[in-house]
C-alpha cells in the first residue's frame, strides 16, 4: 500500500468519524423539533436562528456538569460502560459503502473504509457489543433500577438478534455475498433488494427498532417504571455519551438498512447522470442520494417515537419469540422455495 | 339488578379480527394522524415577544385612578381593604393641607396605599367597593420578582401616572 493510499483512507476514516458525530448532534436537535412539530408546538428556538445551535449549547452543558461517580458504585466499571458504547456506536461504520469508487486520472478511491467479506457479520458483531455497555453501566451502578434497565436491554437485545439474523439469512440467500460493498453493487439502478424481500426488511426494520433501544421498544430506559433505565446513576458527559451512543447507533443502523434493502448509493438512472458529469461528480451524487435515504430513516425513526406507545415488557418478549422469529423462518423457508422454482 | 332508567345496555367485546391483531395497519394510521400533525401550523405563542390579547373583563394589576383634574381620587374610606377577602389592602389616611387640591380631590385621602399582589386574588370585589371609582383591575399582569417584600406595591407603582405626562 502506498503513502497516498493510506492517507486517502485516513481521510476517509476522520470524515466518516466527523459524519456520523455531527449526524449524530444534529439527530438531538432533529429528534426535538420533529417531535415539536408532531405535537403542533415550534420546538428549540433560541440558541441561534431557528434553534441551530442547540446541540453545541446541549454538549457544551454536558461537559460543564458535575460528574458523579456514586459511592457504592464500581468506578473502573463505570467509566467503561459509556465508553463502550460509543465506541461500539462509532466502529459500525467502517464496512458501510458510501458510494461508488471515485475515478481521477488512473487512481480509483473507494468510499468505503474497508470492504470485508464478512460485512454483515462485523455490523452484527458490533452491534451485539453495543450491549455490554449498557449491561456494564448498569450493573456498575449498583441500583436496583439501573440493574433492571440493563437486563432489559440485554435480554430484549438478545431477543430481537435473533430474528434479526433471521432476517438477513433471507436476504443472503437473494444476495449470495456478506459483503456490503457488494450487496451495494447488486442493487444497480432500480434492482433495490426492498423488492425481493419485503417482509425480510420488515423484520429487520423493526429488529432494528429493537436494537437501538427506541420507541415502541425503548423499555431499557422507561421512565415510569425504572426512574431513568440504565442511566439512572449518570450524570455529565457519561450520560452524554450514553444518549450520544443512541443516535449514532440510529445513524448506522438507518445506514445498513439503506444499504441492504434500499440500494444504497444507487438510484434509478444512475449510469445516465453518472456519464453525464463526469467519474467525480457522479459518485458524489450517489452519496447524497445515499444520505437522503438514510436522513429518511432516521426520520421514520422520530416519526414512528411519536406515535406508537411503548410496548410491555412481556408484550415485547411475545412479539420477538412468538411472531418475529416465526415469520423469519417462514420467510427464510420462502424465499428458498422461489430460488428453486426460478433457477 | 333492574335498571331504573331502562338506558342500560349489554355491551360485548367483539374478539379482535386478523388485522387488528396484525397491529400493523393500526400503526400505518396512527402514522397518519401524526403525519397530518406535522403539517398543521403551531399553535405557541412566543411569549416575551408575541403575546396574546387578553379579554375584555381581564383582571390584572390594580391602578389608582386620577379625576378628570388630575387629582387623585381614592379618599382612603377602606372599603376596598375591607372588601378585600384576601386582606391584601393596607392604607394610611391623612388630612389634606391647603394647596393640595390639585393633587388630591377629596378632603382625605391615602398617604400609604400599599397591595400585597402575593396575597391578592384578583377576583375585582375592590373595584366593585370603591364608591369614588378610584380603583381599576385594569392593568397588565403583575411581574414575577425574587423577593417576597418587593411585592408589596406602594402607590408608586399603583397610581396612574399624571394627566399632563
Amino acid at each position: 500500500m502506498e503513502l497516498a493510499d493510506i492517507a486517502i483512507k485516513f481521510g476517509l476514516i476522520i470524515i466518516i468519524f466527523a459524519i456520523s458525530l455531527v449526524v449524530a448532534m444534529y439527530s438531538t436537535y432533529a429528534e426535538r423539533k420533529i417531535a415539536a412539530f408532531f405535537q403542533d408546538r415550534v420546538g428549540p428556538n433560541r440558541a441561534g436562528p431557528w434553534g441551530i445551535l442547540q446541540p453545541l449549547a446541549d454538549g457544551g452543558k454536558m461537559f460543564l456538569k458535575e460528574e458523579i461517580i456514586p459511592t457504592n458504585a464500581t468506578p473502573f466499571l463505570f467509566i467503561v460502560g459509556p465508553s463502550l458504547a460509543i465506541l461500539t456506536a462509532c466502529i459500525g461504520s467502517a464496512v458501510i459503502p458510501w458510494g461508488q469508487n471515485i475515478v481521477v486520472g488512473d487512481k480509483v478511491i473507494p468510499l468505503q473504509v474497508t470492504d470485508i467479506n464478512v460485512g454483515i457479520l462485523y455490523i452484527f458483531g458490533v452491534v451485539s457489543l453495543g450491549v455490554y455497555g449498557v449491561m456494564i453501566g448498569g450493573w456498575a451502578s449498583n441500583n436496583k433500577y439501573s440493574l433492571l434497565g440493563a437486563i432489559r436491554a440485554a435480554s430484549q437485545n438478545i431477543s430481537y438478534e435473533i430474528s434479526m439474523g433471521l432476517s438477513i439469512i433471507a436476504l443472503l440467500m437473494v444476495t449470495g455475498t456478506l459483503s456490503l460493498g457488494e450487496i451495494a453493487q447488486q442493487q444497480h439502478g432500480w434492482h433495490w433488494n426492498v423488492l425481493y424481500q419485503p417482509v425480510g426488511f420488515l423484520l429487520f426494520m423493526i429488529c432494528s427498532f429493537a436494537e437501538t433501544n427506541r420507541t415502541p421498544f425503548d423499555l431499557p430506559e422507561c421512565e415510569t417504571e425504572l426512574v431513568g433505565g440504565y442511566h439512572t446513576e449518570y450524570s455529565s458527559m457519561k450520560l452524554g455519551f450514553y444518549l450520544f451512543a443512541e443516535y449514532i447507533n440510529m445513524f448506522i443502523s438507518s445506514a445498513v438498512m439503506a444499504t441492504l434493502y434500499f440500494g444504497g448509493y444507487n438510484y434509478p438512472g444512475m449510469d445516465w447522470v453518472t456519464a453525464h458529469v463526469g467519474p467525480v461528480i457522479g459518485p458524489l451524487i450517489g452519496t447524497a442520494v445515499f444520505f437522503i435515504k438514510v436522513f429518511s430513516f432516521i426520520f421514520f425513526f422520530m416519526w414512528v417515537r411519536w406515535t406508537i406507545p411503548r410496548f410491555r415488557y412481556d408484550q415485547l418478549m411475545d412479539l420477538g419469540w412468538k411472531i418475529l422469529i416465526p415469520l423469519a423462518i417462514a420467510n427464510i423457508v420462502v424465499t428458498g422455495i422461489v430460488i428453486t422454482l426460478l433457477n | 339488578m333492574e335498571s331504573l332508567s331502562n338506558k342500560k345496555k349489554q355491551l360485548t367485546v367483539k374478539p379482535l379480527n386478523f388485522w387488528e391483531r396484525a397491529y400493523l395497519p393500526a400503526i400505518v394510521s396512527g402514522l397518519a394522524i401524526t403525519m397530518k400533525h406535522f403539517f398543521k401550523k403551531p399553535v405557541t405563542i412566543q411569549y416575551p415577544e408575541q403575546k396574546r390579547e387578553f379579554s375584555e373583563n381581564f383582571r390584572g394589576m390594580h391602578s389608582l385612578k386620577r379625576d378628570e383634574n388630575g387629582a387623585e381620587r381614592c379618599t382612603a374610606c377602606g372599603l376596598c381593604a375591607l372588601s378585600c377577602p384576601a386582606e391584601a389592602i393596607t392604607m394610611q389616611a391623612a388630612e389634606r393641607q391647603k394647596g393640595e387640591e390639585t393633587l388630591y380631590r377629596e378632603e382625605k385621602y391615602a398617604a400609604v396605599y400599599e397591595i400585597n399582589m402575593l396575597r391578592c386574588i384578583f377576583c375585582g370585589l375592590c373595584e366593585e367597593a370603591c364608591p369614588k371609582e378610584a380603583i381599576y383591575l385594569d392593568g397588565d399582569i403583575v411581574p414575577s420578582d425574587y423577593l417576597r417584600k418587593d411585592f408589596i406595591y406602594g402607590k408608586d407603582k399603583l397610581v396612574e401616572a399624571p394627566l399632563n405626562q
